[in-house]
């Protein structure tokens, strides 16, 4: 069968981006207490993938539940501590921070096929602030891209985890990052690259930035060659936990109102709650409707998930203590337990909400 | 006047050294300015900016900033000391340092830590084995790498006696000390730590105390007499000390935590080919990027040790008579 992108392209955003929602539609988003710009966002049913590989064809119908992806970001929450209290050594604070944005994107929103990570019409997703990177490879082994057994060789001599993502090492991950503020350039590229393949129509970009990269200078540079290459398949995702390094940062360098400044760049700009899942489900599948540069402004808490780092400054490049992550892992599999029990209670019924 | 600082004898990191002396500069000098972004705890600058919160800015992560910044602040009278990991000292912001810094020989210090593949974990994304490399390139740049805390300290304090722009590379690990007091000066920036007759080991930063060892167990185990110099201001070179030293043992063998392409092994070879050509070998980084594990692990797995230095000076002292010729003209320094 021969598709006809540009009206698949016409069709889907017209039915799914409505101009002007309908009363009725308002019920979601008023419930969730939404900023002002997010009012107007509708609950919208994700694309249908035009061009599925096999496997993903069931997908449609398998869509885990807002329920589900929570239960999957204490799952991804519980790998990080383990990883980084054998490594003793990494970024556990920035990966609790992304874990519901991130479990989001590899349990729901991003069309991947572990069995086929080249899969050329694949979304891409690119962890700009790439010391966050245990967070990435939990979802990773979680999909199968690499057994999970690996997990435990993170940041040590001979294995492939590197302390940062790197593309020559680790399948699955789309390009090397490590270096704030360069992420959202590579995003641009790559998103330019699948219009010169003609995918732009399909494969949409996701990267997550931190606020350091929104105080680099690149990542404007980047706003900008977005906006002017119109690229109509990117999702910038600002993991906005307000901690960064030497403190908070209002204290080092205020960024002040991200949201307001990518809509100043010309991007379509909403802000979320971060760990909300049904806000970032919807803000994800909305930004991909959009035929247009997508910022999501996520408010986070650096540490979410472990009450004795969340939200608190002294924890950005340590590793937990022995006792400090036996701690950390008792919260989070009570919680795993209860989100268990919680969705076995709710029974099998499954579908988009 | 701050008290005099007292020297270390315990293993201790390079930057360490830094952030003391930066904060003793402090105290001593009103124009002394410091910055850095967002790693000030890293690089060990929060220990000025504490003390004098007026004159530190932290730019947050934008290092090209900083730096732009900085020339801002020297060109004004000030002198600013920018701090960040080397990898973007010297990476990231190489054009606003070049134009902005070196062209304009303004009065700015890059103290620039966790140079070379020590810093571990991380991985090859942070750990910056070109930076001497790109430095000594730069016209008018200066480039200073310490050994160990106690001159690091001196280095850190005595560069603000200087006009040039200075590149200053300090480590992340603790490591062990070579120099017993705080020393006067850094002279010439070559200092002869052991006298040998056979073979010279010239070494720079973190691989001091490794060349140190070496020769000590090329002593034990070879019955060899290795000469060691610390170089640790790379440029400019101070060549009569090397000259010297090769001109004695006609051998030579360089140790850097840095590729050897550009780094202290190119800079001791440029010499030695046009004044007094003997055989140089090199331990450095080859053709390739570093890996994350721990700081040692690291040194280990490209043979960053004693052991390796000493290998390669094994290897040498067999060609050593094959390859060794005495120099046409004689030393040609004197
Ligand atoms: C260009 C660059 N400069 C500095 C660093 C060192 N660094 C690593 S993480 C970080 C800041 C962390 O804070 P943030 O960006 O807010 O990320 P979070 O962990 O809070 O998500 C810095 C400065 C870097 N990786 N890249
Ligand atoms: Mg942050």
């Amino acid at each position: 069968m021969v598709v006809n992108w540009f009206l698949f392209d016409k069709l889907c955003g017209a039915a799914v981006h409505p101009q002007v929602p309908s009363p009725g539609d308002h019920t979601l988003a008023s419930a969730m207490a939404l900023p002002a710009n997010l009012a107007a966002v509708t609950h919208l049913k994700p694309v249908p993938d035009p061009k599925p590989p096999p496997k993903l064809a069931e997908r449609a119908e398998t869509q885990p539940r807002v329920a589900e992806l929570e239960r999957w970001a204490t799952v991804l929450r519980i790998d990080c501590v383990r990883m980084l209290a054998v490594a003793k050594s990494g970024h556990l604070d920035s990966s609790l921070s992304a874990a519901d944005v991130v479990a989001a994107l590899y349990y729901r929103v991003l069309r991947h096929d572990p069995e086929d990570p080249d899969w050329p019409s694949r979304d891409r997703f690119v962890l700009c602030k790439g010391h966050a990177a245990p967070i990435q490879y939990a979802s990773l082994a979680q999909h199968g891209y690499f057994p999970l057994e690996d997990l435990t060789g993170l940041r040590r001599i001979g294995a492939h985890l590197q302390g940062h993502p790197d593309m020559r090492r680790t399948p699955g991950i789309e390009v090397s990052t490590g270096s704030l503020g360069q992420g959202l350039s590579m995003c641009i590229g790559i998103c330019l690259a699948l219009r010169l393949d003609g995918l732009d129509g399909t494969a949409q970009v996701f990267g997550l930035l931190s606020d350091g990269d929104c105080q680099e200078g690149q990542t404007w540079e980047a706003a900008t060659s977005a906006v002017h290459y119109r690229v109509p398949n990117l999702t910038a995702i600002v993991d906005y936990n307000h901690l960064q390094t030497d403190g908070t940062t209002e204290e080092v360098m205020d960024i002040g109102d991200v949201r307001a400044k990518f809509e100043a760049f010309g991007w379509d700009s909403v802000e979320i709650d971060g760990h909300d899942m049904q806000q970032v489900v919807e803000a994800l599948e909305r930004s991909r409707t959009l035929r247009k540069p997508a910022a999501i402004i996520a408010q986070t808490k650096k540490g979410k998930g472990v009450s004795s780092m969340e939200d608190r400054f002294g924890f950005h490049g340590k590793p937990p203590s022995p006792e400090q992550a036996a701690e950390a892992l008792e919260e989070l599999m009570a919680k795993l337990d209860e989100q268990t029990a919680a969705l076995l209670e709710a029974g099998p019924g499954r579908g988009v909400e | 006047m701050a008290a005099e600082p007292e020297a270390k004898t315990e293993p201790i990191a390079t930057r360490h050294a830094y952030g003391d002396a930066l904060a003793e500069l402090g105290e001593n000098h009103d124009d002394v300015v410091a910055l850095d972004a967002d790693l000030a705890v890293s690089t060990q600058s929060i220990k000025f900016g504490k003390r004098f919160p007026e004159r530190f800015f932290n730019v947050g992560a934008a290092e090209a900033n900083m730096m732009s910044i900085a020339s801002g602040l020297a060109a004004s009278g000030k002198v600013p000391y920018c701090s960040t990991f080397a990898i973007f000292a010297a990476g990231r912001a190489y054009d606003q340092v070049r134009l902005g810094i070196a062209h304009n020989e303004l009065k700015v210090r890059i103290g620039a830590s966790h140079g070379g593949v020590s810093l571990g974990e991380d991985g090859a994304s942070h750990q910056m084995i070109e930076d001497i490399a790109l430095m000594r390139a730069m016209p008018r740049m200066t480039v200073v790498v310490p050994a160990d805390y106690n001159q690091a300290y001196r280095a850190t304090l005595s560069s603000y006696e200087r006009d040039e722009p200075m590149y200053l590379r300090f480590g992340r690990p603790a490591t062990p000390i070579v120099y017993d007091e705080i020393p006067e000066t850094l002279d010439g920036g070559v200092d002869v730590l052991r006298s040998g007759k056979d073979i010279t080991l010239i070494a720079t930063g973190h691989m001091v105390w490794r060349a140190i060892e070496a020769a000590e167990s090329l002593e034990q185990q070879d019955g060899v007499d290795a000469e060691v110099l610390n170089v640790s201001i790379i440029k400019p070179l101070h060549s009569e000390t090397i000259l010297e030293s090769l001109s004695k043992t006609g051998l030579g063998i360089t140790a850097e935590e840095h590729r050897v392409v550009g780094g202290l092994a190119d800079a001791v070879r440029q010499l030695a080919a046009e004044q007094h050509p003997v055989p140089i070998f090199a331990v450095g980084m080859g053709d390739e990027f570093g890996i994350s594990g721990t700081g040692e692990a690291c040194m280990e797995h490209f043979g960053l040790t004693a052991r390796g230095i000493a290998d390669r000076a094994r290897e040498a002292l067999v060609l050593k008579p094959i390859v060794s010729r005495p120099p046409l003209f004689g030393p040609q320094w004197t």
